[in-house]
């Protein structure tokens, strides 16, 4: 390795860092941010809204189509078996588990956290964020908190949404291609799944959505140079986001297999 | 050309006393990597005076004004403002000494998706106990103030430039602060739009009593700004006048030179000396 190769893997390796290191800061300050004052409640219930409500449109539809395609796939499949009557165990069991919270966050990273990215980026090169630091009020708690809380929240209740609406998906495909009856769908939906099924579903949106909208934040609060700083800023955010959704989600299945079964 | 030391500003115990420095800089360093920004810079700034920092683009002009509300950190010196130690405060402690503070922003910094009523109201809706009426009320009049009342609910990318300056000096002084910033408040604007920015800086000063510190690389509105006064007249208008000479001494000019001061003296002793970089400048 040459002398030009190893500078630049220590800068690499020393930028990295520094960004994890900022990045934890900017968590734990957003924990502490949650239960100490001032606390921007307003802020909190219009980032619900933004988050939650503003990406109703792109879970549903990522909710139904995936449970319409999953029951087409499976119908097929099933069919080699004959074991068509359980396409709804199957819809049900890897819908809530794993591809719900999982499409859910990765939606939510494309949107909410491309969106937290640009906005908050914005701000900073255009010195607002200074501006509110001047105003006499911490950017963490009036910007990153309200994020954070709203993410928490919005996050499992999205996955929620996308479950339900999967398997409305699922429940129409087998009723009307694969002829399998409503009833026999549905209790197979029942049967597919167990507690620990549904907890884990539960539990990991929790996770997600922390990491989706931590990060938008972390990447929004360090841009710099102008709207081209904005842009990349951006396109940083859904990537990484993207990538820690996929990373964090197996961790806490990992975890969540370990306590519950 | 004269360079105080510190023993002529006096120790920090003296800063409680009623004639003592508003801001008080001592042998203050910056550097960003390698580049130096701030050397042993050292100066105080009197209560309802004004400092106009010169110097060419990247001088470390700007760093100042954000090293005095402490959003950035020095290397190396002390930094007091209004009493406080602000160089070693944590950001939570910052926030009970900028609410006496207002900056006003190179470009404006207007939040953009909130009115100009809601901009200019912000710290008054947000950090304090007033009560809405009264919010509206003191906007209204800061808006008054800067002659922008029929704008309160307008967005701020519906303003010309020099309108959004005005909304950012109201939004400045809608606290009631005792230490007014100003970056750059007239880059970027034609002259006449210039002149009634500079108005509103010396009607706050004279009129308020608002101690201002600004940053500017326009040696005209600089100028300005030292050799004239405002007050009152019968109507309760306010008059822009030739400034007595006493009110011009309290006008204090500091020219940055690669991140240290080259010049600090009056409105005169800049315009008759004979150094040549200042010649240049000035010219």
């Amino acid at each position: 390795m040459s002398d030009v190769q190893g500078t630049w893997l220590i800068e690499f390796v020393k930028k990295s860092l520094l960004e994890v290191q900022e990045y934890v800061k900017l968590c734990f300050a957003a924990v502490r941010g949650a239960f100490t004052r001032p606390f921007y409640a307003r802020d909190v219930m219009e980032q619900i809204e933004v988050i939650g409500i503003g990406s109703l449109t792109v879970v549903l539809l990522t909710g139904f189509f995936t449970g319409a395609v999953m029951a087409l796939q499976s119908g097929i499949m099933l069919d080699q078996f004959g074991a068509r009557p359980y396409v709804g165990r199957l819809i049900s069991a890897t819908l809530i588990k794993e591809l719900g919270p999982v499409l859910t966050a990765l939606m939510l990273a494309g949107r909410v956290g491309s969106g937290i990215a640009a906005e908050l980026g914005s701000m900073m090169v255009t010195e607002q964020i200074s501006a509110l630091r001047a105003l006499g009020t911490d950017p963490m708690r009036k910007l990153v908190v309200p994020r954070v809380l709203a993410g928490f929240i919005m996050c499992p209740i999205l996955t929620v949404v996308a479950n339900t609406v999967g398997m409305l998906g699922g429940w129409i495909i087998a009723l009307t291609e694969l002829r399998v009856s409503s009833g026999v769908y549905w209790s197979g939906v029942v049967e597919g799944l167990f507690m620990q099924d549904v907890w884990m579903g539960l539990i990991k949106p929790f996770f997600l959505g922390f990491v989706i909208v931590t990060i938008g934040c972390h990447v929004g609060l360090r841009t710099s140079g102008g709207t081209q700083g904005v842009g990349r800023a951006t396109t940083n955010a859904v990537v990484a986001a993207s990538v820690v959704v996929l990373v964090v989600d197996f961790f806490v299945t990992r975890l969540l297999i370990s306590i519950l079964f | 050309m004269r360079h105080k030391s510190l023993a002529e500003f006096g120790l920090p115990v003296e800063l409680a006393e009623p004639h003592a420095p508003v801001v008080l800089f001592d042998k203050v360093c910056l550097a960003f990597d390698e580049k130096v920004i701030l050397k042993d810079v050292t100066f105080s700034v009197r209560a309802g005076h004004t400092k106009i920092f010169l110097g060419a683009s990247g001088a470390g002009k700007s760093t100042i004004l954000k090293l005095m509300l402490g959003l950035i950190r020095p290397d190396s010196g002390t930094i007091w403002v209004l009493g406080h130690r602000v160089d070693q405060m944590t950001e939570a402690q910052l926030m009970g000494v900028r609410h006496h503070m207002g900056m006003v922003f190179q470009e404006g910094a207007l939040f953009d998706s909130f009115t100009v009523g809601e901009n200019v109201g912000y710290k008054l809706y947000e950090e304090t106990t007033m009560p809405l009426d009264e919010v509206r009320h003191r906007v209204e009049e800061v808006l008054g103030f800067v002659g922008l009342s029929e704008h309160i609910d307008k967005q701020p990318s519906e303003l010309s430039g020099g309108q959004r300056r005005r909304v950012a000096i109201a939004r400045a002084m809608a606290a009631k602060p005792t230490l007014l910033l100003y970056d750059e408040p007239t880059t970027g604007l034609d002259p006449i739009t210039s002149l009634t920015i500079d108005a509103e800086i010396i009607k706050l000063r004279d009129l308020e009593r608002v101690t201002s510190v600004i940053v500017t690389h326009q040696l005209r509105d600089a100028f300005y700004v030292a050799v004239h006064s405002a007050r009152l007249d019968a109507s309760d208008t306010a008059d822009i006048i030739a400034a007595a000479e006493a009110k011009v001494e309290e006008a204090d000019f500091v020219m940055l030179k690669e991140g240290g001061i080259h010049f600090e003296g009056s409105a005169a002793e800049l315009r008759n000396s004979t150094d040549p970089y200042l010649k240049t400048f000035l010219s």
